[in-house]
């Protein structure tokens, strides 16, 4: 192939992939960074256009410098190589010129990094906690606590060869059971830290992630400016289901948020009423199935089967159909990978969760025929406790 | 009289090769140790190659079809390891071993022995690594990172993976070892240090880094080893240790393996450039410079890799500007290869065309570099695929174009035939426009919010991630092109000439096509008039 032959090959292809993506606009193709609803993800998003407009500059003199010498100082348009070698100007001066737009940039980060980095005067904190693979939200001004999980929907969607079709569950694998609820126009510093791996917490809109870290406490700041669904990731590798870890943050107006608050210790009375109560087994299985596919099938899979080497199987596990109480402390303080529930679960839910893994899956037989108990009371994991 | 006939016998041994597999198991030749090291490493980059089109099959569209997420991690992290550890090094190595003694006049590496070993740890070492896909609780899923905690919930691979890495680091220091002292000891009389080629400067200054932060490494892992297995809890915050040291440390040692990997792409092409432009190398001295400022600079930086950790003000700002001020050497060599072209009489064969590629390529990989040192904004960068593509493309158009650019340049010298010239095109061709469809989109997906590591992904990134993969499967296709025009140019071709290039400068094209066994039995001599190629 002649050089001819070959750019004529290649103006072919760029005219080519120009024309699929200009047809393909109609499609989906997210380009740039968000611009956010805090001031500082405002700033961060201008300082990223800035630099991006900076180097683009850069970049189209220098390729531009480089594109003209391989169209013009080449052999075969009979060019005579010049013997030059050095110039000290030149290098004096491709060195000063950098160093200027260097300093020229580096001013407007060092306003924006201090911005960011002034934690003070907030007006309430949320302390976020990572886990293998969910998020816990604390309100440590209002004693509210809960975890955030994966929707069912999604998790159900994102199975092996699930066979459901990702485009038809809206914002697939970023919905969660409960998401974390801010006011706006309110400066909220999140705390953020993990139980087990390192996880980071990123909502883009927010303009910025930090590292979730086992033993440390990293604090930072937001101040949402709209209300609205924030959608968000783990982002930094915490094993298996590091990408089924997502983070949804509800900003609503203060009074809202109000109302919010006082619904949810309304509930969280509601589930400390619940800790004495004896249920039906219907209900603990109802229950149970329920919290199974958030809280453990991620490991133990849906069929109590595990995998193998990594996740036991709870279907004919030694654990499931041994004595109640010592499935109930296992599922308490975790074993080895496995986490403690004790404080990610209350005792109802514990007591329906376990009640379901000693009936399924075939437990249930093996259970009744060793005179052990298959259903589980709240009031047996509080002994337990 | 009997003194010169023993004399004369040890002479008649001089071009004796042993034969057969001893031949290449015994090997104390700097040729057939540089052979088998790039041999090694093609073999490497299809292992990891196959492993990245796994990766890229998954990410095709969204929903999990192929692999489970754990296997999925393994891939993501034994990618990165055998890629950069298997053929990226390896390579680099190779081409030391095979051109170094060649370009300074001496007959072989100083130590021949220690360079038979240092090869021969790969294999084993790759072995004990690739074996953990057989062991209960799978390969190293947690990133080539290996941050702790999560690295040692690893199952019975873990030992596994922390003794390959040491070998990689034994076999690694003991190449670096062997390039220092064959550079110091055996340059040809009036071979000054500034008149050495620039290919051998960037490698006597990658040996230092490879000193300097290897053993760094091999503590590191040898903690988590101890943390694991004997109590000790230097990365666990319940035991008092410390989970972010390990980042301190592992970046310690990681910065400078970036310029580990790419500073001996630098000196491929600018031996490259300089010959078909027929023009001198612009500004030899400040190229020396500029290269040993990068390698001290790169001591200074680590904590860009973890802006999101949580970290001090003051230590943010001052990793901040130490980022920043690495772009004006790495700048100064951009402008100074653009000036060695500049009014030169350019052709552009392949060797030509895949350095003009790490030009163009690497320069871009360093403007998202630039943007990414940005404090501030690196908060929204970090681990997305924005930083998927900056490192892709300064490791894979900025690292392993200047690795094939070397291999084409000098091929036709290693094995006395031309390759085939349009086979090469072709191959550069499919290579660069799959290499930015592969590449490109990733920045856009990055700034748009898709994290990197994740299996699965949701829907608004479908379009753009079926792009790459396609892109993927091109550019892993395309490679076999390479393998295509090597075999072929073993096998034959049209004579290449001592000089193989028209406007070839340096010693190793004043030996034969191919060069005798070894190079340079009586040295020759440097004078300023061939110095400096």
């Amino acid at each position: 192939m002649s050089v001819d032959k070959l750019k004529q090959t290649v103006l072919g292809l760029v005219a080519v992939s120009l024309f699929l993506v200009s047809g393909a606009v109609l499609a989906e193709y997210p380009l740039n960074l968000t611009e956010g609803v805090t001031p500082t993800s405002h700033k961060v998003y201008e300082l990223h256009m800035i630099i991006l407009y900076i180097v683009t500059v850069i970049g189209i003199a220098v390729f531009g410098v480089m594109a003209w010498s391989i169209f013009h100082h080449r052999k075969s348009k009979g060019a005579v190589a010049a013997q030059f070698h050095h110039s000290t100007a030149a290098e004096i001066t491709w060195t000063i010129i950098p160093i200027l737009i260097l300093v020229g940039m580096a001013i407007p980060a060092t306003k924006t990094l201090v911005f960011m980095e002034k934690t003070g005067d907030a007006e309430m904190t949320l302390k976020v906690t990572g886990y293998q693979w969910k998020w816990k939200y604390d309100y440590l001004d209002e004693d509210i606590s809960f975890f955030s999980t994966l929707s069912e929907e999604d998790n159900k969607a994102r199975q092996l060869g699930s066979g459901i079709d990702p485009t038809t569950i809206e914002n697939y694998l970023k919905n969660v059971d409960k998401p974390v609820v801010l006011p706006v126009d309110t400066k909220i510093r999140i705390l953020t830290t993990a139980a087990d791996v390192i996880h980071a917490w990123w909502v883009p809109a927010l303009g910025w992630k930090r590292d979730a870290v086992p033993g440390y406490i990293n604090d930072n700041w937001t101040y949402i400016e709209e209300p609205g669904i924030y959608r968000g990731k783990c982002t930094e590798l915490c094993g298996k289901d590091h990408g089924f870890m997502p983070i949804v943050v509800h900003a609503v107006s203060k009074e809202d948020y109000a109302v919010w608050v006082a619904e949810q210790k309304a509930e969280q009375e509601a589930a400390a009423a619940n800790s004495d109560k004896t249920f039906t087994k219907d209900e603990l299985m109802t229950k149970g199935a329920e919290i199974y596919g958030t809280q453990c099938a991620a490991c133990h899979q849906g069929e109590g089967q595990g995998i193998e080497g990594m996740f036991p199987a709870l279907a004919g596990s030694s654990i499931a159909i041994g004595p109640a109480v010592d499935h109930i402390k296992t599922v308490l303080n975790g074993k080895n990978l496995m986490p403690a529930f004790k404080e990610q679960l209350n005792n109802a839910d514990l007591a329906a969760v376990i009640t379901y893994e000693r009936s399924k899956w075939g437990n249930y037989e093996k259970v009744t025929a060793e005179g052990n108990a298959d259903v589980v009371q709240p009031a047996d994991v509080e002994a337990a406790r | 009289m009997s003194e010169a006939v023993i004399h004369d016998d040890h002479d008649d041994h001089h071009d004796h090769k042993p034969t057969g597999i001893g031949r290449w198991l015994f090997s104390t030749n700097h040729k057939d140790i540089g052979t088998m090291y790039l041999v090694f490493s093609l073999i490497m980059f299809f292992i990891g190659g196959a492993m990245a089109m796994v990766i890229r099959a998954e990410l095709f569209q969204p929903g999990m079809q192929f692999v489970d997420p754990q296997f999925f991690n393994s891939m993501t992290t034994v990618h990165a390891l055998v890629m950069i550890f298997g053929a990226v090094m390896p390579a680099g190595v190779g081409l030391a071993n095979w051109m170094i003694p060649m370009m300074i006049g001496a007959p072989d590496m100083a130590m021949p022995r220690m360079n038979n070993m240092s090869f021969w740890i790969l294999p084993f070492a790759f072995t004990l690594l690739l074996s953990t896909f057989f062991m209960q609780g799978g390969a190293p899923a947690g990133g080539w990172t290996m941050y702790p905690p999560l690295v040692l919930q690893l199952g019975d691979g873990f030992p596994f993976l922390i003794f390959a890495v040491h070998f990689l680091g034994i076999s690694s220091i003991m190449g670096a070892i062997n390039i220092i002292a064959t550079v110091f000891n055996m340059r040809a009389p009036g071979m000054t240090f500034m008149r050495l080629p620039l290919f051998v400067w960037t490698w006597i200054i990658t040996a230092f880094l490879l000193i300097a932060a290897m053993p760094v490494l091999a503590g590191a892992v040898t903690m988590l080893l101890t943390d694991r297995f004997f109590g000790t809890a230097f990365f666990d915050a319940a035991g008092g240790g410390d989970p972010v040291l390990f980042q301190h440390v592992f970046w310690f040692f990681g910065h400078p393996e970036v310029y580990i990997l790419v500073l001996p792409s630098f000196g491929i092409i600018s031996q490259i450039i300089p010959t078909f432009a027929r023009k001198p190398l612009f500004g030899y001295a400040s190229m020396v410079y500029a290269t040993a400022s990068i390698a001290f600079l790169s001591f200074f930086v680590w904590a860009h890799h973890m802006f999101t950790v949580g970290m001090p003000l003051a230590g943010e700002l001052f990793f901040m500007y130490a980022t920043m001020a690495i772009a004006v050497p790495t700048g100064v060599k951009v402008f100074n290869w653009t000036a060695t072209m500049w009014k030169g009489s350019m052709t552009f064969e392949t060797p030509m065309l895949f350095a003009i590629g790490v030009l163009f390529m690497f320069t871009l990989g360093g403007f998202s570099g630039l943007m990414m040192g940005i404090t501030p904004v690196d908060f929204q960068y970090h681990d997305t695929y924005f930083i998927v593509a900056h490192f892709h493309y300064v490791l894979v158009p900025g690292i392993v174009f200047g690795i094939i650019s070397g291999v084409y340049y000098w091929m036709p010298k290693w094995t006395g035939y031309m390759y085939d010239e349009k086979l090469g095109k072709l191959h550069f061709w499919t290579s660069a426009i799959s290499v930015n469809v592969l590449f490109f989109p990733m920045h856009f997906i990055g700034l748009a919010g898709m994290p990197r590591r994740i299996p699965d992904y949701s829907t608004q990134f479908t379009d753009w991630n079926m792009i790459i993969s396609i892109g993927g499967f091109a550019f892993g296709l395309s490679q076999l092109i390479l393998v295509w025009v090597v075999i072929k140019c073993i096998r034959g071709g049209e004579k290449a000439t001592d000089e193989v290039w028209e406007g070839a400068h340096g010693l190793e094209f004043t030996l034969p096509s191919p060069p005798p066994f070894h190079s340079f039995t009586t040295p020759p001599e440097v004078t300023d008039a061939t110095a400096h190629s």
